[in-house]
């Protein structure tokens, strides 16, 4: 964030900015249900958002907290929900809904250690792959990673134009420590990051189809009560979005759902790297956990250990392109995560025994010391 | 639609007639009749199309929206209110109405239903409650008699059902009403009032499914179940000044519960306009 003269400068907790952040980029509806260690959010949200002339509801659960945020995003509001484990599992139907009817929203996922209830008070990372293949059906998920309280406000407003900009959901995790974390940052002013807004059609209502083939494949989104009158169904439809069960409609549909986001993912992929340029070993690592590993790759640095850290900063879709051309002349990879194996998995295909692929996994609820990470790095250079 | 409409029926005006979609109901169905009642208590209160969001689970009952020229939201089994919330709150000038079955609202999505009703947002819920679940094929709904068969109640049903009315009621809905397909006036008239209420209002429509709860409970064909509903119907303004014997193992039909009460989206306005005066203050 480039700073100017009239931002300010603040002590915030990671909650307290995916809740700025969110409000930065326009959200207008937020749609919740409390669960640690993300209520911070919708507190937040509760207290800002009438003021600002925006809608805060309680919902009776996370299927309910869902529902509204997709009914009210089809009405034109810019929806976000916020929750942890057990209600990101609840969510996972309507979530998919979304993923069918193209509606953007911003659900923001404060991880903790489960499974079930878990370790509610405790951090993890083990929602990665549910936050790519946690609805049924095939789909293709938008998902950010945020490192710092800096990174939870900047990385909720990515969310929110990636998710009008694709018309699709985009998970947002983020986890206990980071959640709960305070580090100053500074408030961006209005106007400092771009903010995005689905497109809205300019034709007339009766030429209007909700889903219609585009160049870049992301229809024009008109909003309940503006004059265009359509369906949305979960069912497979055809561009208007009435039911289909057209094998040809079908397919299509299905592929225009990864092909909006898979031929476009340069303008999704964030990845930051550190001493890269001539490592030989290089960590992989993402969220908090990216937190320890820099600092081991500046202590194996310190003992002339050629490492390098890869930071994904969007986890879905994966940086194949890049994190494969990183890897070139690597002869280690140690994959560092907060849970017992879910990113390396990806690592491992785009390493391709080109290199070894490591890990190092903690999954107990606490986060990994930096020191365990560079002896790991010894063990595995 | 089917060829049926023409253009000088009312329904004509408010159905996707370009479509010419089939529909998925068996002849005979009394979702199609709620359709109608709909469609014309809507046009004799003069709404906008544009205005009006029909907001729908997952069942035959749900299918009802597809057909209907509004903004129509076919959603997951049992979470159409929960999304109804969600366009209301965010458009609250809007009309919305939930159509559900026995099984979306109550069962599946009975958690909504009641917190709805107690939050008294402004939206109408029209139930169609046939007593079963169609579009899986029969199986027992929370709206299924003590008794009665099922798919999945092949014995006979053992346990107890929903009164949706007495339920909407305690749950804090500020309007209750009943009435039946084969009282198609007073359904029209029943919806129309549903609609002008403001706050969360209930209408109960008891249709049949011949197809699956009259076959399996010997109930006879669509005529004969829609007669039965003549049958048992009462106005509850008769059932008033009747003694209790004749009122048992009747179905109350009219306006159960009409109550004022805070609504959630005025009041929230009332939140938002607070601040904005709270603003101006400031500012001036
Ligand atoms: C989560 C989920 N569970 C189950 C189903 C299967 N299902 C579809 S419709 C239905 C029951 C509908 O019954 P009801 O609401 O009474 O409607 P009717 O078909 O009788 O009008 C069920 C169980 C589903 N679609 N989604
Ligand atoms: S199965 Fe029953 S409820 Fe469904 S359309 Fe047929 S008669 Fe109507």
């Amino acid at each position: 964030m480039a700073q100017s003269k009239n931002s300010v400068r603040r002590l915030v907790q990671g909650n307290e900015a995916s809740m700025l952040g969110a409000l930065y980029a326009g959200c207008n509806f937020f749609a919740g249900y409390p669960i640690t260690p993300s209520t911070e959010i919708a507190e937040g949200m509760a207290r800002m958002l009438p003021k600002k002339g925006g809608r805060f509801i309680q919902m009776e659960d996370e299927i309910g907290s869902m529902g509204a945020i997709i009914g009210a995003s089809a009405a034109g509001a810019k929806t976000m929900t916020a929750t942890s484990g057990p209600g990101f599992s609840l969510m996972q139907e309507n979530i998919g809904y979304a993923y069918i009817t193209e509606v953007p929203c911003v659900v923001v996922n404060v991880q903790r250690g489960g499974p079930s209830t878990g370790l509610p008070t405790k951090i993890g990372q083990q929602d990665t792959m549910q936050a790519r293949w946690g609805t049924h059906g095939d789909y293709t998920a938008i998902s950010v990673a945020p490192a710092s309280v800096r990174e939870c406000f900047e990385q909720t407003v990515k969310a929110f134009n990636f998710s009008e900009r694709f018309r699709t959901p985009v998970t947002v995790l983020s986890d206990e420590v980071l959640g709960h974390m305070r580090e100053v940052i500074t408030l961006p002013e209005e106007g400092e990051i771009e903010i995005i807004n689905r497109e809205k059609p300019d034709v007339p209502a009766e030429w209007y189809h909700h889903f219609e083939a585009t160049p870049n494949l992301v229809s024009p989104m008109a909003g309940f009560g503006e004059g265009y009158r359509f369906h949305m169904t979960g069912l497979v439809h055809d561009p208007e979005g009435f039911p289909t069960a057209d094998t040809n409609e079908i397919r299509k549909k299905l592929s225009k759902l990864r092909n909006k986001i898979v031929r476009f993912s340069d303008e999704l992929v964030q990845l930051e790297t550190t001493m890269m340029d001539d490592a030989n070993i290089a960590v992989v690592a993402y969220g908090t956990a990216a937190r320890a590993a820099q600092q081991a790759v500046l202590m194996a640095r310190d003992k002339r250990i050629r490492a390098g850290l890869i930071r994904p900063i969007t986890i879905w879709p994966f940086a194949d392109d890049q994190i494969r051309a990183l890897l070139k002349g690597i002869k280690t990879v140690l994959v560092v995560e907060l849970n017992m194996g879910q990113i390396v998995h990806e690592v491992d295909r785009l390493a391709h025994r080109h290199c070894k692929v490591e890990s190092l996994n903690r999954f107990d609820g606490e986060v990994l010391d930096p020191v365990e990470i560079f002896k790991r790095i010894l063990e595995v250079k | 639609m089917p060829a049926t409409v023409q253009p000088s029926d009312v329904a004509y005006n408010y159905l996707r007639v370009k479509k010419n979609f089939p529909n998925v109901w068996c002849a005979g169905c009394g979702i199609g009749t709620v359709m109608g009642s709909i469609i014309r208590a809507i046009d004799k209160l003069g709404y906008s199309k544009n205005d009006i969001a029909l907001v729908s689970g997952i069942g035959c009952s749900s299918r009802l929206p597809v057909y209907c020229d509004f903004n129509t939201l076919h959603t997951t089994h049992g979470r159409a209110i929960a999304f109804a919330t969600g366009v209301k709150l965010a458009k609250p000038h809007m009309k919305v109405i939930v159509i559900t079955g026995d099984g979306d609202g109550l069962a599946i999505g009975g958690n909504h239903f009641i917190h709805a009703c107690r939050r008294n947002i402004d939206i109408t819920t029209i139930l169609i409650n046939n007593h079963i679940y169609g579009m899986t094929g029969g199986q027992c709904s929370p709206t299924t008699a003590h008794d009665k068969k099922a798919t999945t109640a092949p014995y006979g049903n053992l346990e107890n059902t929903f009164d949706v009315a007495q339920l909407a009621q305690a749950a804090g809905a500020s309007f209750v009403s009943r009435s039946t397909v084969y009282h198609v006036q007073q359904m029209d008239k029943l919806i129309g009032l549903a609609l002008e209420k403001k706050g969360f209002s209930l209408f109960e429509a008891i249709s049949n499914c011949h197809t699956y709860y009259g076959r399996l409970n010997k109930e006879g064909d669509a005529v004969s179940m829609i007669q039965d509903m003549k049958k048992i119907a009462l106005p509850i303004k008769a059932a008033k000044v009747l003694p209790p014997e004749k009122t048992k193992g009747k179905l109350l039909t009219g306006v159960l519960w009409d109550v004022e009460k805070p609504e959630f989206c005025s009041e929230y306005q009332k939140l938002i306009d607070n601040f904005k005066d709270e603003r101006e203050k400031n500012n001036a």
